[in-house]
């Protein structure tokens, strides 16, 4: 299978090792990783910030980046979220017939990581080795937009040494909501140090999540407390193996 | 309209509120407390999901067909030997009921909960026509003896616990009696204190959960068994009902009275549901008047995507279970509808510029979504809000401009690659000890408490560039 790296813009600049961890699991389970290069951003916080006709120049974009993608895959369930559920919107915004038939055909074939591993490939068991006590945020992206259910938990089970342990109050949002936490800081922190505390109480030494979004935001407020818990993607620690480990 | 003023901005609102911790503990034991029980009683039914369909597409008859249904419902609450009023706006409402009142040569009337009549202000209106409103839900006099509004639509006085409401029966109605804050005395303090207006009232105000239009009968839904005491002893009922509450057949009810119950309270089945279909002679009130409210619901109806917020039957499941609302509680709204339904009829019913913020007074987390009885795709409607928001921002606007251009940089690869080399050489203002720890201007409200990665010094595209060289040699 060739699998289209949709690397999205966050990742890209900020995070690049959860990148580089995909590309590194993918090619491990056999698959080809293309990474059109010309790709930029989804336009996801210009939608959701209300800015939507600015948004349809970068569907156009997208769609002319992904035409020919056998599959599209990207680690983050939000940018995929945007493209699956809110590209059509934003097509059918430019009153252009041929735009909303292109996002039609490109829609199907965009998938979050952990749908394309246990969805598409059937995979549960990538072969990763994580000795570390793990708990899970499930982002509300990918439980409420993409309802991914429980897959990428699914994969954390399969992962050879891991302590999972589960999340109080996992599915309630971390309070990030892209513009959210700037226009409603204070309410953005209020949710926040809720799921900083549940997350402690876990006594986990890592915090994963599908989205590095989220992760920055709660890890941010971790990393501000000196809390001494990591937050880290679901693709690195799926990318990691036995080998590797120090 | 319900008012022309601009409402208070939700982030400022919402900051007085989150400093105060005592409503902090009350929201969240309260929120936590039904967001269970609703759970437990929607998991109980294997076909939930269809129920909420079949709300779900009654309700898009209605308004498809309301101009229909709306006369249908009329005549036969004519029929049926009571009166109906159209009223545009809230200001039309209030002149129509008032002389009613007046009519009937009452000073006084007891009222069933209703958000209808908060909407239009009903009250304050009455007052100035030197008419007595006497609230008879518990929770609804609880917050008009302190004098305060609903912070919630089904339990309007969510914001305060026991004590604080025995302190206020202490200073209102107990007539210096003793009193501790055990629930069952201060339901009885209010009991003696309702029984006696139930008795003298000769003109009650309601609202209404549903009006079938096949039949013209109207209905309440309540748990106490006072709005009962109200639609059943005074000679004259008046009740305020917006257009979009219409069913279209008496069998519709069975729906919406297993959806309702479950999704406000967690039960199975409310403790009274009250029907009447007009007067029947010599039982209940002799006079029915219906009053029809407009006041912004057809512009509502107007807009495509906006629309399905007319299907909201006002079970409060999207206030409980929002993780903003379950913080803020309901005053931060500034408005009688509060939580994600607030956020998104508010701006409808008084126009966006009105309430510009409660668009924006969500993380788009779709917990709403996801628990509401008829299925209105609330941040769908917050999104298309958000759009009209930006529409109406004067394009010189600081966040507009930079919005604007972040886009015309994002289309191009090559202005998209500038800006990433351009942000990790700009970064080094702003760091602290390997972490950018304070931004500047709006920024700063992340930085507060929230460190930022900073961006590293090579891109997930050098990474892979330079792989691709390093393959290729």
């Amino acid at each position: 299978m060739r699998a289209a790296l949709f690397i999205t813009c966050f990742n890209d600049t900020l995070f690049p090792n959860v990148g580089i961890a995909t590309t590194r699991l993918l090619e491990r389970l056999g698959l080809t990783v293309e990474f059109p290069e010309t790709q930029t951003c989804c336009g996801q916080m210009h939608y959701n910030t209300g800015y939507q006709r600015e948004t349809i120049p970068l569907v156009r974009h997208f769609v002319e980046v992904f035409d020919t993608a056998e599959v599209i895959v990207a680690p983050s369930a939000s940018c995929v979220g945007m493209v699956r559920d809110l590209y059509p919107r934003a097509a059918k915004l430019s009153g252009d017939g041929a735009l909303v038939e292109a996002v039609e055909r490109l829609t199907p074939r965009v998938y979050e990581l952990s749908e394309l591993l246990v969805n598409r490939l059937g995979l549960t068991d990538v072969g990763a080795y994580y000795p570390h006590r793990v708990t899970y945020h499930p982002t509300c992206h990918s439980l409420r937009v993409l309802h991914v259910g429980d897959a990428p938990l699914r994969l954390l089970r399969g992962v050879k040494g891991i302590d999972l342990v589960e999340l109080p109050g996992a599915a309630e949002c971390c309070g990030f909501g892209g513009t959210f936490a700037i226009k409603n800081a204070d309410t953005s922190l209020a949710m926040l140090s809720d799921k900083m505390r549940c997350v402690l109480d876990t006594g986990a030494e890592v915090l994963c999540a599908a989205d590095t979004s989220c992760l920055m935001h709660i890890g941010g407020g971790l990393h501000r407390q000196r809390a001494g818990v990591a937050t880290v993607h679901l693709a690195e620690i799926l990318a990691a193996t036995e080998s590797e480990a120090e | 309209m319900m008012a022309s003023k601009a409402l208070p901005l939700f982030p400022e609102a919402a900051k007085t509120a989150l400093s105060n911790t005592q409503l902090r503990r009350n929201l969240s034991k309260a929120t936590t407390t039904i967001r269970a029980k609703r759970a437990a009683v929607v998991g109980e039914l294997p076909d939930w999901e269809d129920l909420r369909t079949a709300g779900s597409a009654i309700k898009a008859r209605v308004m498809r067909h309301l101009d229909e249904y709306l006369l249908q419902l009329e005549s036969a609450v004519e029929r049926a030997g009571g009166q109906v009023h159209w009223a545009r706006d809230a200001a039309e409402a209030n002149r129509v009921i008032i002389a009613i009142i007046q009519a009937a040569n009452a000073d006084r009337v007891v009222k069933v909960k209703s958000l209808t009549t908060d909407e239009i202000r009903l009250n304050g209106a009455l007052a100035r026509a030197g008419i007595r409103a006497i609230e008879t839900d518990l929770a609804e006099l609880i917050i008009q003896l302190a004098g305060e509004t609903s912070s919630h639509i089904l339990v309007p006085a969510i914001h305060k616990n026991r004590s604080e409401i025995r302190d206020l029966f202490r200073r209102t109605i107990a007539r210096g009696e003793e009193l501790s804050d055990d629930p069952s005395q201060l339901a009885a303090a209010a009991r003696a204190y309702l029984r006696e207006q139930f008795l003298s009232a000769q003109v009650a105000v309601s609202g209404a959960n549903f009006a079938i239009a096949e039949t013209g009968t109207t209905c309440v839904v309540e748990s106490e068994g006072n709005g009962r005491m109200c639609l059943s002893l005074p000679h004259t009922l008046l009740t305020v009902m917006g257009i979009e509450k219409i069913l279209p057949t008496f069998r519709d009810l069975a729906v919406f009275l297993q959806l309702l119950p479950r999704s406000s309270t967690g039960e199975r089945m409310n403790p009274y549901t009250s029907l009447w279909t007009g007067v029947t002679p010599g039982d209940g009130p002799q006079a029915f008047h219906l009053v029809l409210l407009d006041n912004g619901r057809t512009n509502v109806l107007a807009d495509e995507v906006g629309r399905q917020t007319l299907h909201c039957i006002r079970c409060s499941a999207c206030l409980n279970t929002c993780p903003v609302y379950a913080r803020t509680g309901g005053h931060a709204y500034g408005s009688v509808y509060p939580g994600p339904i607030g956020a998104i009829l508010t701006p409808q019913l008084l126009g966006v510029k009105q309430a510009k913020t409660l668009p924006y007074a969500s993380t788009l987390c779709g917990a709403c979504y996801e628990v509401c009885p008829v299925k209105i795709n609330i941040p769908e409607v917050l999104l298309h809000l958000r759009g009209e928001v930006t529409q109406q921002t004067p394009p010189l606007n600081p966040e507009a401009l930079a919005m604007r251009e972040l886009a015309r940089i994002f289309v191009s690869p090559e202005r998209y690659e500038r800006a990433q080399r351009l942000a990790r050489r700009g970064q080094r203002f702003f760091m602290h000890g390997g972490v950018i720890d304070h931004l500047p201007g709006i920024f700063s409200g992340w930085t507060t408490t929230r460190d930022l990665t900073p961006v590293p010094k090579q891109s997930f595209r050098d990474w892979w560039r330079a792989r691709q060289k390093g393959r290729q040699s």
